[in-house]
C-alpha cells in the first residue's frame, strides 16, 4: 500500500480539516472499518487487501452515514475507491450526505481487482496515486445475454432458488438508505415467507436499485448463496444507461428516476 | 464523539460468525460481518445481521425476575440464585435427581456448557441434559 495515503490522512487530521478518517484497519489479523482520530494510529491503516487485492472491502459510506446522522456539523474523511466515490456522488444527489462535510481520499484499484469486478471505472476522479487500471469488458453480463431467453430465465430462477432471504444484500449495500424498504414492505413482498417469491423478490430489489447501485459488488460478496447479484444489477444499469443515458455516480446529476 | 467498530462473535448460535458491532457514543448502530473471519467470510444469516437491534431493545430483560404474590419483580442476582438453588434442592429431595432436567445453550461458550453438564451430573446427579436446539 502506498504511503501517500497515510501522509495525506495525517495532514488532514493534524490540520484539523477533518474530525476523523473512516478507513480500514488491520488489527490482530483481521481487517475492518475503523475511524482514525489521531495520527499515531495510522500505522494500522490498510486498503483492504487480505488474501487477494481488495477482498476485504467494507461499506464505509454506510458507516459514514451513521456517523453523519449523529454529528452532522462535523467533517469526516473517508477512504474511497472508484465505486465508493461513485457512491458518494450518488448519495449527495439523494441528500444522504452533505458534500461540504466529507473529504474523500481516493485510491486507484489494481488491474487484478478491476478485472475481478469487471469495473468500468476502477479509480476515483482524484487519487493519491497516478497508476490507474483499465476499464473492463462486461463478460459476466454478455455471457448471460448470449443465452436464449428461456435459458436465461431458467438460469436466474435457478440462482434465485438458492436465496435464504437473509437480507444481507440490502443490509451491506452502501446505497440502501430508505426508511421504508421495498423488500421489507408487505405490499410488495410477503415478508414472512420462505423461500421468497421468485423472481419478484430479487427483481424488486434490482429495479429499486436503479439510480442507486454504483456496482461495488459488496452485495454479491455478502450473499451466502453466491447468487450473482452484481451481474443482475449490472444488466439493469446497462438498460437504464441505454434508455436514459444515466449511470449513478458517473456524473453529479440526479437520477432521471428521482422525479418519478 | 466516539465511533467504534468492535470485533466480536455472534451470540445467536453455535456457528460463531464474526462481525463488527458499530457503536456511536456507547449506543449500537449497526452490524457488519467480518470479511476476514474464517467462519463466515463476510456473510451472516438474518439473525446475525440484526444483532445490534435486540441488545438495546426495551423489552429485553436485564435483571432477574422472581414472581412474588403473583407478580414478577426485579431482584438482585444473589436473591435469584438463592431462590433457584433452594427450589432445586427441595425438588431433588422430594422427587429425586431425575425429576430435574437441564437445557444447555448454543449461545454460550463450550466451557460454560461443560460446566452446566458437570453441574447436572456431578452436582445434581442426573443425566437429563439436552440442547436448546432440540427444544
Ligand atoms: S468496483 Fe471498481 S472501483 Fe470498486 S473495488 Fe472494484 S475495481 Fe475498484
Ligand atoms: S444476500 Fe443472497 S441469500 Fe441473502 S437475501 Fe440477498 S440474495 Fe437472498
Ligand atoms: S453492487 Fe450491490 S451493494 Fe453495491 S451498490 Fe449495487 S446493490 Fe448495493
Amino acid at each position: 500500500m502506498s504511503e501517500n495515503i497515510k501522509t495525506k490522512v495525517a495532514e488532514l487530521l493534524s490540520s484539523g480539516q477533518i474530525k476523523g478518517f473512516l478507513g480500514l484497519r488491520s488489527n490482530e489479523g483481521h481487517i475492518g472499518p475503523y475511524l482514525f482520530t489521531n495520527e499515531a494510529e495510522l500505522d494500522s491503516l490498510v486498503v483492504g487487501d487480505w488474501k487477494n487485492r481488495g477482498d476485504s472491502r467494507y461499506p464505509l459510506n454506510k458507516c459514514l452515514i451513521n456517523i453523519a446522522c449523529k454529528y452532522p456539523e462535523d467533517t469526516f474523511g473517508v477512504l474511497v475507491r472508484g465505486c465508493d466515490e461513485r457512491g458518494l456522488k450518488a448519495l449527495y444527489t439523494w441528500n444522504q450526505l452533505n458534500p461540504n462535510k466529507v473529504v474523500a481520499v481516493g485510491i486507484a484499484c489494481p488491474q487484478e481487482l478491476a478485472d475481478a469486478c469487471e469495473c468500468l471505472k476502477p479509480y476515483p476522479d482524484e487519487c493519491v496515486d497516478d497508476e490507474k487500471a483499465k476499464a473492463c469488458e462486461q463478460k459476466a453480463v454478455s455471457s448471460i445475454d448470449a443465452l436464449a431467453i428461456a435459458d436465461r430465465f431458467a438460469l436466474w430462477i435457478r440462482e434465485f432458488t438458492k436465496c435464504v432471504k437473509c437480507y444481507g444484500c440490502r443490509d451491506v449495500c452502501p446505497m440502501c438508505f430508505c426508511k421504508e424498504c421495498s423488500v421489507g414492505s408487505d405490499d410488495l413482498i410477503h415478508t414472512g415467507q420462505l423461500p421468497p417469491e421468485m423472481p419478484i423478490f430479487h427483481l424488486t430489489r434490482a429495479v429499486h436499485m436503479i439510480g442507486r447501485c454504483i456496482d461495488c459488488g459488496l452485495c454479491n460478496e455478502a450473499c451466502p448463496a453466491d447468487i450473482p447479484l452484481r451481474t443482475l444489477y449490472k444488466k439493469v444499469a446497462d438498460i437504464i444507461d441505454k434508455e436514459f443515458q444515466y449511470r449513478p455516480g458517473y456524473t453529479d446529476a440526479k437520477s432521471p428516476l428521482n422525479v418519478l | 464523539m466516539e465511533y467504534k467498530t468492535t470485533l466480536t462473535t455472534c451470540p445467536y448460535c453455535g456457528c460463531g460468525c464474526g462481525f463488527y458491532l458499530e457503536s456511536i457514543d456507547g449506543r449500537l448502530v449497526g452490524t457488519i460481518p467480518s470479511k476476514t473471519s474464517p467462519v463466515n467470510k463476510g456473510k451472516l444469516c438474518i439473525k446475525g445481521w440484526n444483532v445490534h437491534e435486540f441488545v438495546q431493545h426495551p423489552n429485553r430483560l436485564t435483571r432477574p425476575l422472581v414472581r412474588k404474590n403473583g407478580e414478577l419483580q426485579e431482584v438482585s442476582w444473589d436473591e435469584a440464585l438463592d431462590y433457584t438453588a433452594d427450589k432445586l434442592r427441595n425438588i431433588k429431595e422430594a422427587s429425586g435427581p431425575d425429576s430435574i432436567a437441564f437445557f444447555a445453550s448454543a449461545k454460550v461458550s463450550n466451557e460454560e456448557n461443560y460446566l452446566l453438564q458437570k453441574f447436572a451430573r456431578a452436582g445434581v446427579g442426573t443425566n437429563n441434559i439436552d440442547h436448546c436446539a432440540r427444544l
